[in-house]
């Protein structure tokens, strides 16, 4: 038994000393592009080349930013877009999840829906927010609802394309073994979908972001999108980039943070052993 | 068909029959060209007790559907199956399955993987599913890799870990469906010797189903050939090598002229479809 040394097929790559730049190329490259866009920018601002009626520069946008934060506004603002965008992420991953699954088990149950989900994916979620306004009010309601509609479809769609994807041979292997329906649910069925509901997460919180910033440029008097049409209507276009770069921000750290947590669940992912 | 009739009779009067498939005929329904297609006809097979049974046959000759009713996968209308004399139809935790590909669920590591056909059919309590898998990890000379996962494994321990996941369950019948098919050689050969020092120590009764007659002839006690068109069992081989059997039986004379009488047997079946087909 021992003759046969069972050897490692995958090797860890070896730790070499490189220098910071070559570490770290990418973002250098793309940080000093940035960086001298920004200085050309603000160039032209100084130089008064750029009307503040149309636009507006970088050092001028920073002051609004600062003196927005200290009045409070930047910060209410957000905290009444940052809550109907989590409730209505929640409402999404809950009912988006368990429909998914349901919609993917069930091939009956997915034949009936299925045109019916082609036609709302199909559909800008957004062209309903006159409808939804209708039903719930131009108050939060409205808000989470588009968020939740938003969210909702990326969600359920990739994690129904996740337990219909479900590889044969386990499920034969599971069946093999005497595995119950709900054992080869709890130990086949949802494992494997696991990637796939992180894929809809990740397009979820993308899709709810754009929801609730245009749910609240349409109608309302509160949050980050009123923030930035209202700016619009004064022409307070430093307000406005505030806004706008605001809500930029916020979606690069959730893609970011969304991109962390499903890295986390496919550690036994071939293309994941042996680094980051 | 006669003469194998009178052997499965001297068998059952010898020993205690474990499997027993008698006049099992198996029809399937082909969707794409709207026919029903005959996969074997006629089959009957007798395994005893503690015997290891080799099944080898051109491809197409119904060989892994018969292993796949045994296992339970598929459900026969035709004939009978008994286990321990018992009639059978369906899936039962008395028979444990290797399948080709290793089937491992890849978000589970080795102790995971091997545990699962144990918690699948929920015989043991946990205490001895924990010592069981680590007895059965070691059995198939995994100590040491219990914590990685299939991907970092190669492909002849991805089998390893196949074969003791099927082994941990403690089955009356171990069916083993081509395992070492897609190994390579120098792997296939090891694998095949410590299927048999394994084997040897947990005296299971074997069904294994494989298209290389050298190995079937190096595993068994009897090699079953079967033919096509329709599948049916063609000729039976009672392989009497003293064992342990050393790799190096595969290059002695007796070995070699059994193996080539096999081979000339399955030769024959294809050199029939070849008639059927130039018709």
């Amino acid at each position: 038994m021992a003759s046969i040394a069972p050897s490692l097929p995958v090797s860890r790559p070896a730790a070499r000393k490189v220098g910071f730049y070559k570490r770290h190329e990418a973002a250098s490259l793309g940080l000093s592009t940035l960086a001298a866009l920004i200085a050309i920018w603000e160039f032209c601002w100084q130089m008064g080349w750029i009307s503040p009626l149309f636009f507006s520069g970088p050092s001028a946008i920073a002051r609004k930013f600062v003196e927005l934060c200290a009045d409070g506004q930047l910060a209410a603002n957000a905290l009444y877009s940052g809550k109907n965008y989590l409730i209505g992420l929640a409402l999404a991953f809950f009912v988006g999840v368990p429909l998914g699954i349901l919609l993917g088990w069930y091939r009956r149950a997915l034949m009936m829906f299925d045109p019916l989900i082609n036609a709302l994916y199909a559909t800008p979620r957004i062209a309903l927010y006159p409808l939804i306004i209708i039903w719930f009010g131009i108050g939060s309601g409205s808000k989470i609802f588009v968020v939740f509609l938003s969210a909702m479809l990326p969600i359920m769609v990739n994690t129904l394309a996740g337990v219909r994807n479900i590889d044969a041979d386990l499920l034969r292997a599971a069946r093999a073994f005497c595995a119950t329906d709900r054992q080869i649910f709890t130990t086949v069925a949802l494992p494997y979908s696991v990637p796939f509901i992180l894929t809809g997460v990740r397009q979820g919180v993308a899709h709810g972001l754009i929801g609730v910033i245009i749910a609240e440029l349409s109608a309302g008097n509160e949050g980050i999108g009123f923030m930035i049409a209202y700016a619009g209507q004064m022409f307070a276009t430093d307000t406005l980039m505030v806004g706008v770069l605001v809500t930029a921000f916020a979606g690069m750290v959730i893609t970011w943070g969304a991109e962390r947590i499903q890295r986390r669940f496919q550690r036994w992912r071939p293309e994941h052993v042996g680094g980051r | 068909m006669n003469a194998v009739a009178a052997q499965v009779q001297r068998h059952a009067a010898t020993s205690r029959s474990k499997l027993a498939i008698d006049h099992m005929t198996y029809r399937y329904w082909v969707e794409r060209n709207q026919t029903e297609f005959l996969a074997f006809d006629d089959v009957s097979l007798d395994v005893r007790e503690g015997e290891f049974v080799c099944i080898v046959g051109p491809s197409g000759c119904g060989k892994t559907t018969l292993l796949n009713i045994v296992a339970g996968l598929l459900r026969y209308q035709e004939g009978t199956m008994r286990i321990n004399g018992e009639l059978v139809n369906g899936p039962g935790v008395g028979r444990s399955m290797v399948f080709q590909s290793a089937s491992l669920l890849p978000w589970r590591t080795v102790r995971g993987n091997v545990r699962y056909g144990m918690e699948m059919q929920r015989r043991f309590d946990r205490a001895t599913m924990d010592a069981r898998t680590e007895q059965f990890i070691r059995m198939v000379g995994l100590s040491g890799f219990e914590e990685r996962y299939p991907s970092e494994l190669s492909g002849g321990m991805q089998q390893r870990v196949n074969l003791a996941r099927a082994l941990a369950t403690d089955p009356d019948v171990l069916l083993m469906d081509e395992p070492f098919a897609a190994l390579d050689a120098q792997t296939r050969e090891f694998m095949q010797s410590e299927l048999l020092n394994i084997w040897a120590r947990s005296r299971k009764t074997v069904l294994f189903i494989t298209h290389q007659i050298d190995e079937a002839v190096y595993l068994a006690d009897r090699v079953v050939v079967m033919g096509t068109r329709p599948g049916r069992i063609k000729q039976e081989f009672h392989v009497d090598f003293p064992r342990p059997r050393e790799l190096s039986l595969k290059r002695g004379a007796d070995f070699l002229r059994m193996s080539d009488d096999i081979w000339k047997l399955i030769e024959e079946e294809a050199d029939r479809i070849n008639v059927i087909r130039a018709e």
